[in-house]
């Protein structure tokens, strides 16, 4: 039985995403702004008429979504700040959609969008939370890398991933960025390149890793009335959940929330694994693909290999996963990388790719993961969205 | 296994040296708790007191009760290594010039995961290991996965070097050789390992018992260094400074008495001049060369010991004078480790109780023996401890200055 009210007449709409450039000397405001004066051009809707402001990013202080609201001369009567990382893209559609339901708000603008100064990373990772500059910072200062590499290195002990199985997800991650052309990466990468590559954190390899860029994605949450009567495309949210900080016994992660909501997640959608036609999962670092192919039921626990190398996941594979490349390709541009894949699906259910459309598309999963603030990511989140 | 270190080769003069550069500092308040067990050599972690929960990272409240009586408090350090990665890239200028660097999980057997350092001699996950607390080169605390059991030359692995103040292969100043705890610390150093052990002789006309043994090892050169007079220390620096990695200061004057028992200032001038401006010309003559020198390769500049006394922390009222100078020789120290902090040179400071000297002759035990002290200066060395308390009158008043130091007062004058 479902604890949660259904998402019904909720839709989604007016996928956006503003260039990623690799370093900015921009602010975040500005590429956030690009995304609202796109999401506005893209869907004619007038900016007074949007009534909801849900803000994702890491580079926005010393200001938040009030002071962004001021500087876009935005006034809304529903505001949500959603510093949650990789898992942004799926919270913030979950609350717009909850808001519109609501009557909160009529037009929620979902942006997540971060500029990457020379220096941003660094600075980025060395406070990037309380527990971080306290107990790993200090531990050899490798970032990201470091911690997923924990991760990648017991997951392979453990249930017998081999290099290849993550090498087969980025070869056919970056064959489906080969056409979005403002992909960090655009040449095409063969197995023999990603196994070649040099180690970063063992085992984490070179093309495991995102590269961290400036960019912004956004998309427009609405009652499906309002779609049509402003004749915009919409994609239908049919189930979304989120759980924070789950597992916190386990000595080190190898599952993650979804495990616990998934039956909830299918059960509002009234659709199983199987009918799902294309998957988006937070690639930032591989490892975490197979935890959400296997927390999200479509293997059991320790058979993602087996179904990585069961299945091929281009554009037009048996099981299409990150069809526009994902971070691994595209890059990451810091919170607008929880977002990318959600804008994806949108493109996809909605007939407006940029890069390879699958074919007959009318299901698709979006999965969200953020936020390592010591040892594993907290936040995970999931996202069912049909074709109109 | 790690294979035993090398003497390191001759020093290019014409190369640039490595200029020090401190790993991340930056920790919240309650994460400092970590220092004062690390500090002695202790992993400490915070317990609740209202339901037993350990946990790690420090945290401003038990994330089990949600009290907020949380006590730092020793902990088994047997765990098992989880998961481990090998950095071959790192955000920070330390760690890039000392990759690659092992780190990993540690789940401990009080239930808690910890990023630690690897040693090399740890085998593949899942393996048995022990955690140790350590300081590392900024003075912070860390901790370290070490093998379950010892193995050979377990202290000439990389991450060790980077932890501790080993004198093998370091060329080691000894500021007074004429006492018996400056001859004691002489053998000490050597038998560790020392290249070179400069001992200072402020009357070098004298011929003191056991100097004959000393100049007999073969590591040991004397030199003329009286630290009451600046030129004196002004010469030795500019001779040596330059080479020297570890300053153990360990010249004091030591009289008995309080204030009423003599008439005048001259012997309270005497112990202030050798134990606090002695130790002040040492550091503005030594301090700078060791600061350029901290990060100088296996055998940097690393440690300035000064050899303090318990009295410092509270008056010992029989040896009143002496007392307060040591508690001026313990607040210059403060002043010297936090401009040697960022250079990644460790001062250590030693709080013995009364050594078994002529001038504790009144003293019943327990005293400690100078060769004792000399000890447990060389295993601070070996371990990377900062503070040091060795023999059971400091450990006794270190317990009841922490206690309560205003019990201790009292319990001082009445002995
Ligand atoms: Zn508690």
């Amino acid at each position: 039985m479902n604890r949660r009210a259904s998402y019904d007449g909720i839709v989604v709409t007016t996928p956006v995403s503003i260039p990623y450039v690799r370093f900015s000397i921009r602010a975040a405001h500005w590429w956030i702004g690009r995304a609202l004066a796109e999401l506005i051009r893209d869907s004619h809707i007038e900016k007074g008429h949007i009534d909801g402001f849900c803000v994702s990013s890491f580079t926005l202080a010393p200001d938040t979504a009030i002071g962004l609201s001021e500087h876009l001369g935005l006034s809304t009567r529903w505001l949500d700040f959603v510093p949650l990382g990789g898992n942004c893209g799926v919270v913030s559609l979950r609350r717009a959609a909850r808001a519109v339901q609501s009557g909160d708000a009529e037009i929620v603008a979902c942006i997540a969008g971060d500029t990457n100064h020379v220096d941003s990373f660094r600075q980025g990772t060395a406070n990037f939370s309380r527990f971080a500059r306290d107990a790993v910072y200090p531990m050899g200062a490798g970032g990201p890398n470091q911690s997923f590499a924990y991760l990648t290195d017991y997951y392979m002990r453990t249930f017998g991933a081999e290099p290849a199985d993550f090498g087969k997800m980025c070869v056919a991650q970056r064959q489906n960025a080969l056409k979005i052309p403002y992909a960090m990466f655009k040449k095409p990468l063969t197995m023999e390149e990603y196994l070649g590559a040099r180690l970063i954190a063992d085992p984490v390899r070179l093309f495991d890793c995102v590269m961290p860029c400036a960019g912004a994605e956004g998309f427009l949450v609405m009652r499906r009335e309002t779609a049509e009567a402003a004749g915009i495309k919409y994609a239908r949210v049919l189930g979304a959940i989120e759980r924070h900080a789950a597992f916190q016994s386990d000595p080190i992660q190898y599952r993650g929330g979804w495990a616990l909501e998934r039956d909830e997640l299918y059960g509002q959608a009234g659709v199983a694994p199987a009918d799902i036609d294309f998957i988006q999962v937070y690639d930032d670092y591989p490892v975490i693909n197979m935890l959400q192919f296997e927390d999200l039921g479509f293997c059991g626990k320790g058979e993602a290999p087996a179904f990585v190398r069961a299945n091929t996941l281009t554009v037009d594979g048996t099981f299409p996963s990150n069809t526009s490349g994902g971070q691994l390709s595209v890059g990451q541009a810091g919170a607008a990388g929880g977002m990318l894949g959600m804008v994806e699906a949108i493109r996809q259910l909605t007939r407006q790719t940029i890069g390879g459309q699958v074919p007959d598309a009318a299901l698709g999963l979006v999965s969200g993961f953020g936020m390592i603030n010591y040892d594993r990511g907290l936040s995970t989140g999931a996202a069912i969205l049909a074709a109109a | 296994m790690t294979p035993p270190l090398q003497k390191p080769k001759r020093k290019n003069p014409i190369l640039r040296t490595r200029l020090p550069v401190p790993p991340p500092q930056a920790r919240s308040r309650y994460a400092l708790g970590l220092l004062r067990g690390a500090a002695q050599g202790r992993l400490e972690l915070q317990e609740c007191r209202d339901c037993g929960q350990v946990q790690y990272p420090p945290r401003e409240m038990c994330r089990r009760c949600l009290s907020d009586r949380l006590d730092w408090k020793p902990q088994p350090e047997d765990g098992e290594l989880i998961s481990e990665t090998l950095l071959r890239h790192s955000l920070e200028l330390f760690f890039r010039e000392r990759v690659p660097w092992r780190t990993g999980l540690v789940r401990l057997r009080g239930g808690v995961t910890v990023v630690a350092h690897i040693h090399a001699d740890v085998p593949p996950p899942p393996a048995r290991v022990r955690v140790r607390a350590h300081l590392d080169r900024a003075g912070q605390a860390v901790l370290v996965a070490i093998p379950e059991r010892d193995t050979p030359n377990m202290a000439d692995d990389k991450i060790m070097r980077e932890m501790t103040c080993d004198p093998k292969f370091r060329k080691v100043l000894v500021t007074d050789g004429k006492t018996a705890v400056g001859q004691a610390l002489v053998k000490a150093l050597a038998k560790a390992g020392a290249d070179i052990v400069w001992v200072g002789n402020a009357e070098p006309w004298k011929n003191f018992p056991g100097f004959d043994e000393i100049k007999s090892i073969p590591q040991v050169t004397l030199l003329n260094l009286d630290v009451t007079d600046q030129r004196s220390v002004r010469e030795i620096a500019g001779e040596i400074a330059g080479r020297v990695d570890i300053v153990v200061n360990n010249a004091e004057v030591h009289r008995t008495y309080g204030i009423s028992a003599r008439y005048g200032t001259d012997a309270a001038r005497a112990e202030m001049d050798v134990n606090y401006f002695g130790l002040l010309r040492l550091a503005q003559e030594f301090g700078p060369a060791l600061k350029a020198r901290g990060a100088d390769g296996v055998n940097s500049a690393v440690a300035w010991v000064n050899l303090l006394s318990i009295y410092a922390l509270a008056n010992f009222p029989p040896h009143g004078t002496f007392s307060a100078s040591k508690a001026a020789a313990h607040s210059l120290a403060q002043c010297l480790r936090a401009e040697m902090r960022p250079t990644g040179v460790r001062v250590i400071n030693v709080y013995p109780g009364p050594i078994d000297d002529e001038w504790n002759q009144l003293l019943l035990p327990p005293k400690i023996a100078p060769g004792a002290l000399a000890n447990a200066i060389v295993n601070a060395l070996r371990q990377g401890t900062e503070d040091v308390y060795p023999g059971d009158v400091a450990q006794d008043w270190l317990a009841r200055w922490r206690d309560n130091p205003k019990a201790l007062e009292v319990e001082a004058s009445n002995p």
